[in-house]
């Protein structure tokens, strides 16, 4: 199978330049480049089932010189799924804008306290409920 | 006996009910079922008497080789009477010791019985791997007994104490077991013993073993989480660390010992772990001021006393370890239950504190006082009988040579173990029953309510069984003749009896009874002595500091890999992706590869286009510009769609990029102009490379993908098969309903909680957006109502709510004249796209556009006039409809998701041909739509509503 240049060199830029964005810290900006890259992506689908071809159209042409309809179908599921994305981090960017007057993607507080512990040295607080404490049954002779 | 152990899980699952029923007396229902088992396995004595064991054979995973095989030998026999009769008289004596307000009480009893179940089945079965199942069973319920209590401390931490160490050992016996498993071929227990395998591999199977059995045991080194586990209710204790759990591991040494007491390593590992693990629990429970925690370490050493007998496997020792794991049972279990009693009408379990209790409780006293002696080995009593058989069959060791793997000197070395084992436990019996008992002059007499009868009824029953069963010896020694039979006869036949004649074992007993008086007689010079002696670090302490190690090693290994920053793990995500995928690829460059420049040249005009816009986005500061450049190159690529030859996917490409540009123009009038006003940083160069690198990588991965095909896409067949069986001739649409409906059934579902996702942070309280019709409004003087009678017709009735200024009324007239058009087109898309470009995907959209059209031009009234419908609805409904028409084919017989052609004859219209899938595409429609709806509801009426608030909240501030 041949691959297609102009096609795999534009999904290889759509894909780079969304790579680019997502590492931004602004979530308008990671959306637009989730968009970008998924658009290079679906193009890639494009490449990985072949050469270009009528419509696969049953009846309308002959079956050999159909382009492959299994990637587009895949693909459409795709395309619908981003709305769907698109849809869900614009209303996470608004109420993060609602929030904190910012839409920037913020980091996770969970993590940042366990990293503090690891460098204070010290154990989880599950460990301090579950093990630690003095024992109070437990009295013996000359103890 | 499946149905026997089921039993018990039906009555652990109805137990809630029945306390909340009758309250405590619940117990007395409950304790039925063991009583019941009991009966059933007393009713098979002769059988079993005769060594024809009762079995039962269900398949339940022939494929692995599983089957759930149940089989009673002697010792099996043994261990369910103990099992279910100490569990069922424990039940009884549960009625009287809890309170009846007790919270606790319905998981109490629920955990108690299916424990009760677990522990027999565990016994009874004959599948290695029905053994581990019912073994981890037990631990998990006794984890939740030994926690019944989580507002404590010492509960929590005992609960979970015991649980780690017995889980660690299970898991290792796990492993042990699927070794064993493979080298011998069968998992069936009764197999395994009649033909055992042996080698280097079987070695280490059986040592993986004893480590479970030994950790629930509670032999050194894991002996410490038992008398932590003395924190549980006192019927828990007598239960499960007297009778039942612990007697697992002591149960599975006497399984496995005739088959495999002569592999490398089984004396060394069980005889030398229990002498030790016998002496230091009797040399810690003579340190004891807590009468509970005392018996829990004379527990500790009598689990190490059985452990050692039966691991030693001679025909003697099976005898005698059979004769004193009966009378461990019925002793401990009475006397813990005495504990209890003492615990419960006194207050207080501190023998400091305790005095004066023997003569306000006579009976009590007195069950107590048979119980100690049997456990002291006094005549006439069961221990007795045991302690006798113990000495006899290891002095056979030590002279007769009964065991040649054992040497004369190993066998003299375990008989003085055990005769100093024996003198600690005649100590610390006397200081239990002293302790708990007597009358000391220097403390005042304590406070003992008379225990009501009742609650006195298990421990006496059990403590006749003690006394009875001491002159049972002869009936006895038959029927264990089955297990014993299976090792080699000894120098001297052996038996159960209470007299032996003068010998050997008949001095021990004198020896060990006089020197532990004598020890619990000099008790403060002993004390002395032990204080001395005692270590300063002990196992528990050793558990702690490898708890603490462990949490330490979590919380800096999710410290140094959990960063918080979602731009941290996306890079980890792409340099692996680089360094594996990219590396594959540099080493197979050299593959066959062929490149085309492109299909048609319109291709490359495209896709510069596409490339200018992706740049551009990518370098823009305004919001508004870089969306509408991600736009461009989405319809660039629905372009590159019609080229390729996939019309679907450029109509539905060209609809999403047209709602999802004006799904973001919504929400960003809410957002400021810019992205950011910070400095750029100069990680964006970092960032530049990594995107170019991957780019570069994307591209030789094709480039390698591409040119390593082979095979003919699996798809060829799609066009016959479309048309035959999913009667239609768009194959992708039929790929989408039919071929891969699971596919799309998965996908509508994710559209279903996106909206929902959307919804729910726009109006954050409530799903329902309430639908507000246009004549619901209150008229004021700018706003004319809507004349409801005949007369002059509006374009639209919603735009009227706007003010002046943002209404345009060609846009009011144009989306009056085009809406119904765009409706009907959507809805020709839906039928038609089972042949032709369209579908319900492309079908919703349209639709959504229409409404779409009506909302801009008329604001959040005209869209409620349009679509008087909640969003939740429309979606719930077409997901209905969906999987309604996804199942409807197994009413037929046929499969899910199947699909059927239907030709009806419909008067007047002719012939219709009728797909069922056809439903399914409606279901899918629906969804699309309600999703539509809802983001134009949630992003645009939602987000209109507020910017109204924040201009009247504004207007307020500056009139104030």
């Amino acid at each position: 199978m041949s691959m297609n240049l102009a096609l795999v060199l534009t999904a290889a830029t759509l894909i780079g330049c969304g790579v680019y964005l997502v590492l931004e810290r602004s979530l308008t900006r990671v959306l637009v480049g989730l968009l970008i890259m998924g658009n290079g992506v679906n193009i890639l689908f494009l490449v990985a089932g072949g050469r270009a071809g009528d419509p696969p159209i049953e009846g309308t042409t002959d079956p050999a010189a159909m382009a492959d309809p299994l990637p587009q179908a895949l693909v459409l599921t795709a395309i619908v799924i981003a709305l769907g994305t698109t849809a869900f981090l614009l209303a996470m960017a608004h109420r993060s804008w609602q929030l904190n007057a910012n839409d920037d993607v913020q980091d996770d507080v969970e993590d940042a306290a366990i990293r503090r512990l690891a460098a204070a040295d010290e154990a989880s607080d599950s460990h301090d409920l579950a093990t630690a404490g003095e024992d109070e049954v437990l009295t013996e002779e000359g103890a | 006996m499946l149905a026997l152990v089921a039993a018990h899980f039906v009555a652990a699952a109805v137990s809630p009910w029945l306390v909340r029923g009758l309250g405590r007396r619940a117990f007395l229902v409950l304790a039925l079922v063991p009583l019941l088992s009991f009966g059933w396995a007393l009713s098979r004595t002769g059988r079993v008497q005769q060594g024809d064991a009762p079995t039962e054979v269900i398949s339940w995973a022939p494929s692995l080789g599983i089957d759930l095989a149940f089989r009673m030998g002697a010792l099996q026999w043994l261990m369910a009477l103990i099992v279910a009769g100490v569990g069922g008289l424990v039940l009884l004596y549960c009625a009287w010791y809890f309170d009846a307000d007790d919270p606790g009480l319905a998981s109490f009893s629920g955990s108690f019985v299916a424990f009760a179940g677990s522990m027999l089945g565990l016994v009874l079965c004959d599948d290695l791997l029905v053994l581990y199942v019912f073994w981890e069973l037990t631990t998990v319920f006794s984890y939740l007994l030994i926690g019944s209590e989580p507002a404590r401390r010492a509960s929590r931490q005992a609960a979970m104490q015991a649980l780690i160490v017995t889980t660690l050992g299970g898991l290792a016996m796990l492993v042990g077991m699927l070794m064993l498993g493979q080298q011998a071929g069968t998992h069936r227990i009764s197999e395994l013993l009649a033909d055992p395998p042996t080698g280097p591999a079987t070695t280490v199977a059986v040592a993986l073993l004893l480590t479970g059995a030994l950790s629930k045991s509670a032999q050194i080194p894991f002996h410490f989480w038992l008398p932590g586990a003395m924190a549980a209710p006192t019927p828990v204790s007598a239960y499960l660390h007297a009778a039942a759990m612990v007697k697992a591991g002591v149960y599975l040494v006497a399984l496995l010992a005739p088959g495999f007491a002569d592999t490398p390593g089984w004396h060394e590992l069980v005889l030398l772990l229990a002498i030790c693990t016998m002496l230091l629990g009797g040399w810690r429970a003579l340190r004891q001021y807590d009468v509970k925690l005392l018996l829990a370490y004379g527990t500790v050493s009598q689990l190490g006393f059985l452990l050692l007998i039966f691991g030693v496997g001679t025909r003697a020792t099976a005898y005698a370890g059979l004769a004193m794991l009966l009378a461990h049972a019925l002793f401990k279990a009475t006397l813990f239950l005495v504990v209890g009693i003492v615990d419960h009408q006194a207050g207080t379990r501190d023998l400091r504190v305790l005095s004066g209790v023997g003569r306000a409780a006579p009976v009590v006293f007195a069950t107590a006082l048979v119980a100690g002696a049997s456990m002291a080995g006094l005549p006439p009593l069961l221990g007795f009988v045991g302690k006798e058989a113990v000495f006899g069959s290891l002095l056979d060791v030590a002279r007769a040579d009964d065991r040649q793997d054992l040497s004369p000197l190993a066998g003299w070395l375990l008989l003085g173990g055990v005769i100093l084992g024996s003198v600690l436990t005649v100590a610390y019996t006397a200081r239990f029953l002293w302790g708990t008992f007597a009358t000391k002059p220097e403390l005042r007499a304590t406070q003992f309510t008379p225990a009501p009868r009742g609650f006195l009824v298990a421990p006496v029953v059990l403590t006749v069984a003690t006394a009875t069963l001491g002159f049972a010896g002869p009936a006895l020694t038959s029927v264990f003749e089955p297990y014993a039979v299976q090792f080699p006869p000894g120098a001297h036949a052996a038996e159960l009896a209470l007299w032996h004649g003068l010998g050997l074992p008949l001095l021990f007993s004198a020896l060990t009874l006089l020197l532990g008086l004598a020890i619990f007689a000099r008790r403060r010079t002993f004390g002395r002595l032990q204080a001395a002696l005692s270590p300063s670090r002990t196992a528990d302490g050793a558990y702690r500091l490898i708890m603490r190690t462990v949490d330490r090693s979590a919380v800096e290994v999710t410290g140094l890999t959990q960063r918080g920053s979602v731009a941290a793990y996306l890079v980890v995500i792409l340099v692996v992706l680089l360094l594996l995928a990219g590396t594959a690829v540099l080493t197979a460059l050299d593959g066959p590869r062929t490149v085309v420049a492109w299909d048609t040249p319109a291709q490359a005009l495209v896709g510069a286009v596409i490339i200018l816009a992706a740049v551009f986005a990518t370098r823009s500061r305004r919001r508004l510009r870089a969306v509408i450049l991600a736009g461009v190159t989405g319809y660039g690529t629905a372009l590159l769609f019609v080229l390729h030859g996939a019309p679907d996917l450029a109509l539905t490409q060209i609809l999403v990029e047209t709602t999802s540009l004006v799904v973001f123009v919504l929400v960003l009038r809410r957002l400021p102009v810019y992205f950011t006003d910070r400095p750029l940083s100069p990680r964006r160069y970092l960032r530049m490379v990594l995107g170019a690198a991957v780019g570069i990588a994307v591209t030789l991965i094709m480039l390698v993908s591409t040119g390593a095909r082979t095979a003919d896409p699996v798809s060829t067949a799609y066009p016959e098969a479309a048309v035959e069986f999913g009667g239609g001739h768009n194959i992708v649409n039929v790929i989408l309903v039919d071929i891969r409906a699971w596919d799309t059934m998965g996908e509508i579902s994710v559209l279903v909680a996106a909206a929902t996702g959307v919804a729910s942070l726009l109006f954050l309280d409530t799903r329902m957006s309430t639908i507000r019709r246009v004549y619901d409004i209150a008229a004021t003087e700018h706003l004319a109502t809507v004349p409801t009678g005949p007369g002059r017709r509006v374009w639209l009735p919603g735009p009227r709510t706007l003010p002046p200024d943002r209404r345009s009324i060609i846009f009011e007239v144009v989306a009056r004249l085009m809406f119904p058009v765009i409706v009907v087109l959507g809805i020709y898309l839906l039928f038609a796209g089972h042949n032709n470009p369209g579908g319900g995907f492309a079908a919703g959209m349209v639709t959504g556009l229409a409404l779409m059209v009506r909302y801009l031009a008329g604001g959040r009234y005209e869209l409620d006039e349009a679509a008087p419908i909640d969003a939740g609805v429309l979606m719930g409904t077409g997901l209905f409809v969906a999987t309604v028409s996804g199942l409807a084919p197994l009413a037929f017989g046929g499969a899910v998701l199947q699909s059927a052609q239907i030709d009806l004859a419909v008067p007047l219209i002719g012939n219709v041909h009728v797909v069922t899938s056809t439903f399914f595409d409606i279901g899918v429609y629906l969804v699309v739509v309600g999703l539509v709806l809802d983001l134009l509801r949630a992003l645009g009426s939602r987000i209109d509503r507020q910017i109204l608030r924040d201009e009247r909240e504004a207007e307020q501030e500056a009139v104030r």
